[in-house]
């Protein structure tokens, strides 16, 4: 195979001889091919593409070897056909294979030959631009760091257009799928020559650029937009002062315009790189002035984004013979430490021992006084509702205000009657609630304590708590709240056993009761039970069967309640609150409120009304530009597909269903599943076979579960 | 069957607001009354004649802003004052005058008690918090000359001072600081390298109060936990913890070691006060007269043991005068 190389390698290129190498050139590279389906199956292991291409690799070698022989003794070869091999094999995807053998002798080779460098720089240039792509990538994956790679493929960028094009635009702004290392080859590699510097200059100009763009934050994957946060920051790593300084202001304006478009975005983590470059940034330009300072959570990526700001020294970048060595080095320094500690803990005890025998009894002239009074202090909370108003609306003192927040919840469960007086306005103190000091889970005690009221009086408590989504003079934040109490409550309402549990947990009162219906019914139920049980013999004992909590659907009747008041006005701007306009962020919440609403309106009356305002809503949003709001959307429609009965739905919303459905089946890849399900949904419902119709049921039990679960987290 | 607690000796009241800070001026010969300094909320220092029972003066230089800091320095006509209006005032008291002679600016806002300690003869050297989050700054006075600015090592999060106690060893040997930060943990300081010798995580909360025995090498700390830390330093210079006391409620203001060693007062959250012995902190009283929480104690410098007495300021406006403990 070398002598063939070799020869190809020796002849001066001539027009008839073109075809011929070509030819050769299929047969090399397709060998394992042709032979395995020559021989099928019966293919000897040397032809396993596995083993064959590192064998062509190591060909290659010699041939390489052969030509450098014949460059130093004067005489002129082509490498030509080399190159071409190298990338028709690349391209072939088997770039591991065969560079996983060529790169480690070249790295060794052209260490301190001059010439082996210009055959290897040559090698990579000869390589046709159709093929280009792949055996640079191959490179700059299989390379351990950057000044390898700079001596490896010398100053190609500069030379081919193609390469050029593959290296600052294509590996770093439409491909994201390469680990950190490669990135920090790739950058490191052009930062080592000043021709190519103007290069990396230009690529984060490029990356700046994408990185501020509102649409590429709002459209782009979350994998990119950290792929292209990790690229600008080992770029700045890379940039010298007098270079800053020559971009500082387009890095200013690139800065802000991406700092606000980050900001804005509706998911954490997006937020969080944002932040992160941007106090980089922002460090790295003003390196003596004020820099920006955002509070985030320290996380891991934050960590490891940070570390790249720091450029790691080219000649252990990646190479892992020296990270094992500085783990050996820090293995070896860690005893020494310890051992230190010990001594100091060694001889703390015999301090101690010293010190106590000296003071032996010797606080026993002091005779103690009576201590007994001393008891914990306990506050008093409030124990009626009226107080409780009193002061959460203008107390001063803090202890008492903090024992009735904690109280409060379970105060109201207690006293139902007393509640439904003053629901609204304890609604109304509940939802202006500040926390005036600070109290563990306050959030969620004042959360816990609104769904409580509202649970207690549901009409008139969903209608104020509606009516003030809408109005003015509201923090977003609050608006917000009064959402999850909604949906909250909701839950608790339309879920028997929770509902069940809390009543018989406050029925118990030492007090006089008078006799209420639906308790003396209960009672009447349970004495007829225990007089049959007492009365019935029993001669053998099955299996007990767990009875199921059930009991009446409280959301049936204020269902409507919850829900109308809510989607009527979400397209009336206010001067404070736009949710069609840049507080998408609460539409998305609204929205999936609804959802939320939806679902749990199962079996209830209003729920044909309801899914059909709903599917009315969706159609006016669907082509929002949040995919907060759109994830939400489709939220809706799956509940509304769960919720409301197949006849309803086939016989009162047709025409809404069948928009809904021509815009699912569009483009939108990752609502196929609920797409699917609507239809054999509706072939269902027609057919009614049994057994699809069980299968379908779990399948949707799935994605609901899935959906709420994402609501509720 | 134990004794009951005793009631206060008597009741210092008229401070109109809730008081923050005590220092006694007991030790003077016959002729000179013995004093009492309070400073209150409303940022006046009111001097306490503890014959009459009556205030002399109330002194106003913090602009009507809360003044929680007061010693003296030598007798009782040299003071400082240290408010929440980031000044730090030494007043000439001397003759009946009620003028402000100098004051320090402090860049820092937190509550910080500064801390005095005499190094020679009119010389003092003063530790207050600084203008950086977690440093502590060392001044000289009268001079206001900068000695030394503690910094933590980078990444230590230490958060910022709570409460300072410089101190030496008898003779002249050099002074050192310990520095309850607001993580719980507490740090001996040398001065003269700026450098932290030892650092213990005394709690899990910040550390309010600290007080320090320089002849028994051992030191108490209190912080808003249920927790009396009790901690040692040894030969090696290293804090370590020696003991903790479990207490009924939580949150402790104030801690002081009285002059003579024995005992340990502590101004509680909970409104009481609470005495210890101080050799293995017996629990021995527990002073309930207060109506709201106890800000600080404070122990008398008689020159007499048997007149020594314990002051305790509270949020209720009073200041009670405690004698207990005399006869030992």
């Amino acid at each position: 195979m070398s002598a063939l190389l070799w020869e190809v390698c020796q002849q001066p290129v001539q027009v008839g001889s073109q075809e011929l190498q070509e030819a050769l050139l299929n047969r090399i590279v397709c060998l394992p091919n042709h032979v395995s389906n020559k021989l099928e199956g019966k293919n000897p292991p040397v032809f396993f593409p596995q083993n064959y291409f590192p064998f062509l690799g190591g060909t290659i070698i010699q041939v390489l070897q052969k030509i450098s022989d014949s460059l130093r003794g004067g005489l002129d070869c082509s490498i030509c056909f080399v190159s071409h091999v190298l990338g028709k094999v690349c391209i072939h995807g088997r770039q591991k294979e065969i560079l996983g053998i060529l790169v480690p002798s070249l790295m060794e080779l052209t260490k301190s030959d001059c010439i082996w460098q210009r055959i290897c720089w040559r090698l990579v240039e000869y390589v046709p631009d159709r093929w280009m792509e792949a055996v640079v990538l191959g490179f700059v994956q299989q390379t351990p760091g950057a000044d390898v790679l700079s001596r490896l493929l010398g100053n190609l960028v500069v030379k081919s257009m193609k390469a050029q094009f593959v290296v600052t635009q294509k590996m770093l702004l439409l491909q994201y799928g390469h680990t950190t290392a490669v990135l920090q080859n790739l950058l490191g590699y052009l930062a080592l020559d000043s021709l190519r510097r103007a290069l990396l200059i230009k690529a984060l100009q490029e990356l700046l650029e994408t990185w501020s763009s509102s649409s590429a934050v709002r459209h782009s994957p979350p994998e990119q937009q950290q792929y292209i946060s990790k690229a600008i920051l080992i770029c700045l790593s890379h940039l010298k002062e007098t270079e800053i300084e020559s971009c500082r202001q387009e890095l200013l304006t690139s800065m802000m315009e991406g700092v606000k478009c980050h900001l804005d975005s509706s998911l954490p983590q997006i937020r969080h790189l944002g932040m992160i470059v941007a106090e980089s940034i922002s460090a790295k330009i003003n390196t003596d002035g004020p820099v920006l300072k955002f509070q985030y959570e320290e996380n891991d990526e934050a960590r490891e984004l940070k570390s790249l700001l720091v450029q790691t020294p080219p000649f252990c970048a990646v190479s892992s013979l020296a990270c094992d060595d500085r783990n050996e080095k820090a293995d070896s320094a860690l005893p020494v430490v310890l051992e230190s500690n010990d001594k100091s803990h060694a001889a703390a005890p015999v301090m101690l021992d010293e010190e106590q025998n000296t003071e032996l009894d010797s606080d026993d002239d002091l005779i103690p006084y009576d201590m007994s009074e001393d008891k914990e202090v306990k506050i008093k909370a409030p124990v009626y509702i009226r107080d409780c108003i009193e002061v959460l609306t203008g107390c001063e003192d803090m202890d008492k205000w903090e024992a009735t927040v904690k109280a409060l919840e379970s105060l109201v469960r207690k006293n139902p009657e007393a509640t439904r007086e003053v629901s609204v306005e304890l609604a109304k103190i509940l939802l202006h609630l500040e926390e005036k000091t600070y109290i563990e889970g306050f959030v969620e005690l004042r959360q816990r304590a609104q769904v409580a009221v509202l649970t207690t009086d549901p009409i008139p408590v969903a209608k104020y708590l509606t009516s003030q989504f809408y109005s003015l003079n509201y923090s977003l934040h609050q608006r917000m709240d009064i959402l999850d109490v909604l949906v909250l409550s909701a839950q608790e309402l339309s879920y028997p056993k929770s509902h069940w549990k809390t009543k018989h947990s406050g029925a118990p009162k030492p007090c006089i009761q008078l006799p209420h219906g639906s308790d003396s019914s209960k009672d009447w139920r349970r004495i007829v039970d225990e007089r049959i049980k007492n009365k019935t013999r029993r001669f053998a004992t099955g299996h007990s069967q767990v009875e199921l909590a059930s009991g009446p659907n409280e959301f049936n009747s204020v269902a409507g309640h919850f829900f109308f008041p809510l989607i009527q006005h979400f397209d009336r701007p206010l001067t404070t609150f736009d949710l069609l306009g840049e507080d998408h962020f609460v539409l998305g919440r609204l929205v999936h409120a609804l959802a939320v609403l939806m679902y749990l309106a199962v079996n209830t009356v209003a729920v044909a009304a309801m899914g059909k305002a709903l599917l009315e809503f969706v159609w006016a949003l669907r082509f929002h530009t949040d995919s907060y709001v759109r994830q939400g959307l489709l939220c809706c429609i799956s509940s509304l597909l769960f919720s409301v009965p197949a006849e309803c739905l086939l016989e009162d919303m047709t025409e809404e269903l069948l928009e809904t459905q021509s815009w699912l089946g569009g483009k939108r890849r990752w609502c196929t599943p609920v797409f699917f399900w609507f239809m054999v949904r509706s072939l269902c419902s027609i057919s009614d076979c049994d057994g699809s119709r069980r299968v379908l049921v779990s399948y949707t039990r799935d994605l609901h579960s899935t959906c709420i679960y994402c609501l509720l987290v | 069957m134990a004794l009951p607690p005793p009631d206060p000796q008597f009741v210092l009241r008229g401070t109109s607001a809730a008081v923050h800070t005590l220092h006694f001026s007991c030790g003077g010969q016959e002729p000179d009354v013995p004093v009492l300094f309070s400073g209150s909320e409303n940022g006046l220092i009111h001097v306490w004649n503890l014959k009459t029972h009556r205030v002399d003066t109330a002194l106003d230089g913090h602009g009507r802003k809360s003044v929680y800091c007061v010693e003296t320095m030598g007798g009782k006509n040299r003071l400082l004052s240290q408010g929440r209006d980031q000044r730090i005032c030494l007043w000439d008291l001397a003759e009946g005058r009620t003028a402000v002679m100098d004051s320090v600016f402090m860049e820092n806002v937190g509550f910080c008690r500064c801390s005095l300690l005499m190094v020679a003869q009119g010389r003092w050297l003063m530790a207050m918090a600084a203008k950086a989050l977690e440093e502590v700054q060392v001044l000289e006075l009268p001079s206001k000359t900068s000695v030394c600015t503690l910094k933590p090592e980078a990444g230590a999060k230490l958060g910022m001072p709570m409460c300072l106690k410089l101190w030496q060893l008898s003779g002249g040997s050099q002074p050192l600081l310990l520095a309850g930060y607001e993580d719980g943990s507490v740090v001996l300081w040398n001065l003269s390298m700026g450098k932290a010798l030892s650092q213990l995580a005394c709690h899990q909360e910040p550390v309010m109060s600290l007080d320090f025995d320089s002849e028994k090498a051992k030191g108490i700390s209190g912080s808003s936990e249920k927790v009396l830390s009790i901690w040692s330093l040894n030969e090696q210079q290293n804090l370590q913890v020696y003991k903790t006391h479990n207490l009924v409620n939580a949150g402790i203001s104030d801690i002081t070691i009285r002059p003579d060693k024995k005992i340990v007062a502590t101004a509680g959250w909970d409104h009481r006060i609470r005495i210890f012995g101080w050799k293995k902190l017996k629990p021995l009283a527990v002073l309930d007269y207060h109506t709201a929480t106890v800000h600080c104690v404070s122990f008398s410098n008689h020159k007499n043991p048997r007149e020594r007495l314990l002051a305790a300021g509270s949020k209720d406006h009073r200041i009670s005068i405690w004698s207990i403990y005399t006869q030992t």
